[in-house]
């Protein structure tokens, strides 16, 4: 069916969240819709699915004005949406999940007819490629398999109109090519297809149309046989963007970090880092690729002294830091960009300034041991906020307030504000703007120039193989191989993080 | 936006609330007014004029016995004399009495409640804090000069209550122990060696079977105003100071600094290297001692016999009124001293016009409902939800932070 969204506008208190936005996909279609965090882009998809009424504007199917005033409505109009933050009843099976909520399947007196649906899910499996096992539970399956139960249940309800929102944030690369595979058999089997991101390969790839959206609004519509990185880049951020970080070759060395046998093990008692022997030495920067959740952010968190380490050694300097308080860490020179930047970074009810001196408040000459000089702390702010070109209203507004790239910027100077011998930076440009990213890299080859090992977790290829001088990847715990940055490429690292394959 | 309105603007809506509160209290007076409702049938116009006349009186008299009566005002000032100055100031001086524990306990609470641990225990620290003091005064009876038992007995009712706050702190930060239950569990405690030990002939009052102190004859706070009958002490002045002190602390303070980051954010916290177990101990040590301290001051300064009636659930009020100021200390003082007002003002009220001083808890109970739901008090008046000053708390910043 051909989908056609006219004049879309939708207003949050204090957000134009969509401005007059149209766009358009024909059957069979992929149209790629591309923009940075907080672009619109969800809530346009929102609006689509019924979740959210539009102030304005009009949604035409197959040239039919069509309101929907409920999700029911949308699915019965045949619209499917896989949302950015998927949610599956952990305890159902596949054809309890992807048939329960569809009416088609009540058999007599409304009961489940499991028979009947169970062959369907495994028809739709098999046409195309799905490859899911209907009688698996949820909860025992991995994250890119949820994603394709949630595509199943969209076929399921006979969706001729599919939305992806953000599909790839969760898989890795080799489980985004296969979804790529499943979405372009879709398409030419006639389902109209929208799919969502914010990374510009995958449009480039995936897409017959790409949209892209910047700040609510169309910055512009353009053919992917004629689009460039660089163009997209453009019509995203809304000027021109490094793509490519700018660095010299990196000049190692004596090692400053050096973790031997490393086990540590996560909340629930299992054992997360599986003995990892890593060595990073200053000039480098060290990029750990692997898809979340494979141990990473408990290796960092025994590093920087925030989990206690089950077995192995770390050393700092030659120091051994296995059973130092984060503090004494922080002391020699280790400055840490957490992951969760939110909860780890920044106390969002707390202002700017009082953010940028979370770690030194008890120090001269922010303290005099009793008590805090307001002064000295209102100056290194505006010091810091200039030097790190902070979006803020004044260094009194809440962090928290902040967008996400001027929090970031927030940790990383205050974090840069001490000698800095070694940078554990994890996800640092997660959920960033373009030029935020560009920014932050730049501030860490600049780290690693003065001298400093930079130790870089992230789960995004394109991250890793820009700024890594070696690239080292994680999987199940364990460190699977270790690439120096110019053999590093996106085929060789992709598939270290996919595992066996 | 100037300084001013910016100060007031969170005053906002409690002062709404307290308003809405007294107009349904007035509903409650009406309902409960059998005498004009059964007239209403037989002589509507004197009935509903009888209702409205009762309502007047009602709340004229709280305001006199919160504040002061006009009539005994003009006299003082017309024929001075010691003992009329102090009939006209009385009920002002005993609304400040009745304020001075709610500010101390208040303030603890703010302290714990800024700091992220919810000190629920305020009560048995207020009560344990008196006990403390009592015991370490009649210890020293007759050794050594008044003046020394004061102090003394103060600082041993601050450090006793320090104690009781501690205990749940440091189960808190060492073994995980939840100081809502712990500290509830605690003022069962309290109160019961509050009982043991006024069993004994060494405290209990001679020839008595309650449990109840001896007299603290032998020792006061010494009284602020000099006149006949009038009980109001630095007790009151302290209260006033801690508040300085506590704003001083949490605001200026390294430590404070340690405490509020803490509060709002314990993940962030640790990751920039703050112990989060030491700041969990330290603001519920604070915060025990600050409310012994109120303890102290009331068994020592006005109450002058120890017994578990020393508290009227103060502890708890105070947990409403930090709600109520936002755990602001200057909001905590006027809240107190609202609240002060009001039980004070309310036993007139019972006495001349024969509504239950029930009313007052009523009351009070409206005002601390309206303040915690923002929402109804803005829906009622219709006033412009944007311009309300943002609260943060860590899922709003990360709402934001997120979506941004
Ligand atoms: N439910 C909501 N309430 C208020 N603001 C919202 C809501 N949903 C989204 N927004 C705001 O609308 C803007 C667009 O958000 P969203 O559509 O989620 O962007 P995207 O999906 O492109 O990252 C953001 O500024 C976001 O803060
Ligand atoms: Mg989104």
């Amino acid at each position: 069916m051909r989908l056609e969204l006219r004049d879309i506008t939708k207003r949050f208190p204090g957000v134009l969240a969509n401005d007059r936005i149209s766009i358009s996909a024909d059957r069979g279609q992929v149209l790629g819709l591309l923009g940075e965090n907080g672009a619109g882009k969800s809530t346009l998809m929102n609006i689509l699915s019924g979740l959210y009424k539009p102030d304005s504007g009009e949604i035409l199917i197959d040239e039919t004005p069509r309101t929907f005033t409920d999700p029911r409505q949308a699915i019965e109009a045949g619209i499917g949406m896989v949302h950015q933050h998927f949610q599956l009843v952990p305890v159902f099976d596949v054809v309890e999940a992807v048939a329960l909520g569809a009416e088609s399947v009540s058999g007599p007196l409304g009961s489940f007819d499991r028979k009947t649906a169970r062959a369907r899910v495994l028809e739709l499996s098999q046409q195309y490629r799905l490859n899911v096992n209907p009688d698996a539970k949820i909860e025992d399956l991995p994250v890119g398999v949820r994603q394709r139960v949630e595509i199943l249940k969209a076929l399921y309800r006979k969706s001729d109109i599919l939305v992806l929102d953000e599909p790839s944030a969760v898989l890795t690369p080799f489980e985004t090519e296969e979804l790529f595979g499943i979405i372009r058999g879709l398409a030419k089997d006639g389902t109209t297809i929208i799919f969502i991101t914010h990374k510009l390969n995958e449009v480039l790839e995936v897409a017959d149309k790409i949209t892209v959206l910047r700040r609510g609004r169309v910055a512009g519509t353009v053919d992917p046989k004629e689009a460039t990185r660089e163009r997209l880049a453009n019509l995203m951020v809304g000027r021109d963007v490094e793509l490519t970080v700018a660095k010299g070759p990196a000049q190692p060395r004596d090692v400053v970090l050096e973790l031997s046998d490393l086990h540590v093990r996560d909340d629930r008692g299992h054992m997360a880092v599986n003995g990892v022997a890593l060595q990073i030495r200053a000039g480098e920067i060290l990029a750990l690729a692997g898809v979340q959740g494979n141990g990473q952010t408990e290796l960092v968190e025994a590093i920087v002294g925030l989990r206690a380490v089950d077995s192995g050694d770390i050393t700092i300097d030659g120091k051994s830091v296995t059973k130092s308080t984060p503090r004494q860490i922080a002391d020699l020179g280790v400055a840490h960009v957490p992951e969760d930047r939110n909860r780890d970074g920044l106390i969002g009810a707390m202002t700017v300034a009082e953010n940028f001196i979370l770690d030194t408040y008890h120090r001269e000459p922010y303290s005099n041991g009793i008590r805090l000089n307001r002064q000295a702390i209102d100056e290194r702010a505006a010091v810091a906020v200039k030097d790190y070109d902070v979006r803020t209203p004044s260094i009194h507004t809440y962090a928290g307030s902040l967008s996400g790239g001027n929090q970031q910027k927030v940790v990383v100077a205050r974090e840069f504000s001490r000698p800095v011998r070694l940078v554990i930076a994890a996800q640092p440009t997660r959920g960033l703007d373009v030029g935020s990213i560009e920014y932050i890299h730049k501030r860490m080859v600049e780290q690693r120039d003065q001298g400093a090992a930079v130790l870089i977790v992230s789960t995004e290829l394109d991250e890793v193989l820009a700024v890594g001088d070696r690239v080292a990847v994680m999987q199940g715990g364990e460190i699977v191989g270790v690439v120096d940055g110019d053999d590093a490429t996106y085929e060789k690292v992709g598939m270290l993080m996919g595992g066996v394959h | 936006m100037s300084r001013a309105t910016r100060a007031l603007r969170p005053a906002v809506t409690p002062i709404l609330a307290i308003v809405t509160a007294f107009i349904v209290g007035s509903i409650f007076i009406l309902i409960t007014d059998f005498n004009n409702l059964s007239k209403l049938g037989t002589d509507p116009a004197a009935a509903i004029g009888g209702a409205l006349g009762l309502i007047g009186q009602a709340y004229y008299a709280m305001v006199t016995g919160a504040l002061g009566d006009p009539d005994k005002v003009g006299t003082a000032i017309t024929s001075p004399t010691a003992r009329s100055v102090a009939t006209a100031i009385r009920p002002l001086t005993e609304t400040l009495v009745a304020a001075s524990p709610l500010i101390f306990c208040g303030l603890a609470v703010a302290i714990s409640f800024r700091s992220g641990v919810f000190n629920i225990g305020v009560e048995g620290q207020y009560v344990l804090g008196a006990f403390g003091a009592t015991v370490v005064a009649i210890l020293l009876k007759d050794t050594v000069p008044a003046a020394v038992i004061l102090v003394a007995a103060t600082i041993g009712g601050v450090l006793t209550g320090a104690l009781w706050g501690f205990i749940p702190g440091f189960l808190k930060a060492k073994a995980g122990a939840h100081e809502v239950i712990t500290t509830i569990m605690l003022n069962y405690v309290a109160a019961q060696v509050v009982l043991f030990g006024l069993r004994s002939d060494f405290l209990r009052k001679a020839g008595s079977s309650e449990p109840i102190s001896k007299v603290l004859d032998f020792v006061r706070v010494p009284v602020l105003i000099p006149l006949p009958a009038l009980r109001l002490h630095w007790g009151f002045v302290l209260a006033l100071a801690m508040a300085v002190v506590v704003s001083w602390f949490l605001f200026k303070t390294t430590k404070g600094f340690e405490l509020r980051a803490s509060g709002f954010n314990m993940h962030a916290a640790r990751y920039a290297g703050m112990s989060a177990t030491g700041s969990i101990i330290l603001a519920m040590t604070l915060s025990g001692g600050l409310a012994a301290l109120g303890g102290s001051m009331a068994v020592l300064g006005d109450v002058t016999q120890m017994s578990n009636d020393i508290s009227t659930g103060v502890g708890f009020t105070a947990i409403a009124l930090a709600l109520l100021a936002g755990n602001r200390p200057l909001g905590i003082v006027v809240a107190s001293l609202l609240f002060g007002a009001l039980s004070n003002g309310g036993h007139l009220m019972g006495i001349k016009t024969g509504i239950p001083a029930d009313l007052i808890i009523f009351i009070e109970a409206l005002v601390i409902m309206f303040v915690a739901a923002p929402g109804l008090i803005r829906w009622l008046y219709r006033f412009d939800a944007t311009r309300m000053p943002k609260r943060f708390d860590d899922n709003a910043a990360a709402k934001e932070g997120s979506a941004a």
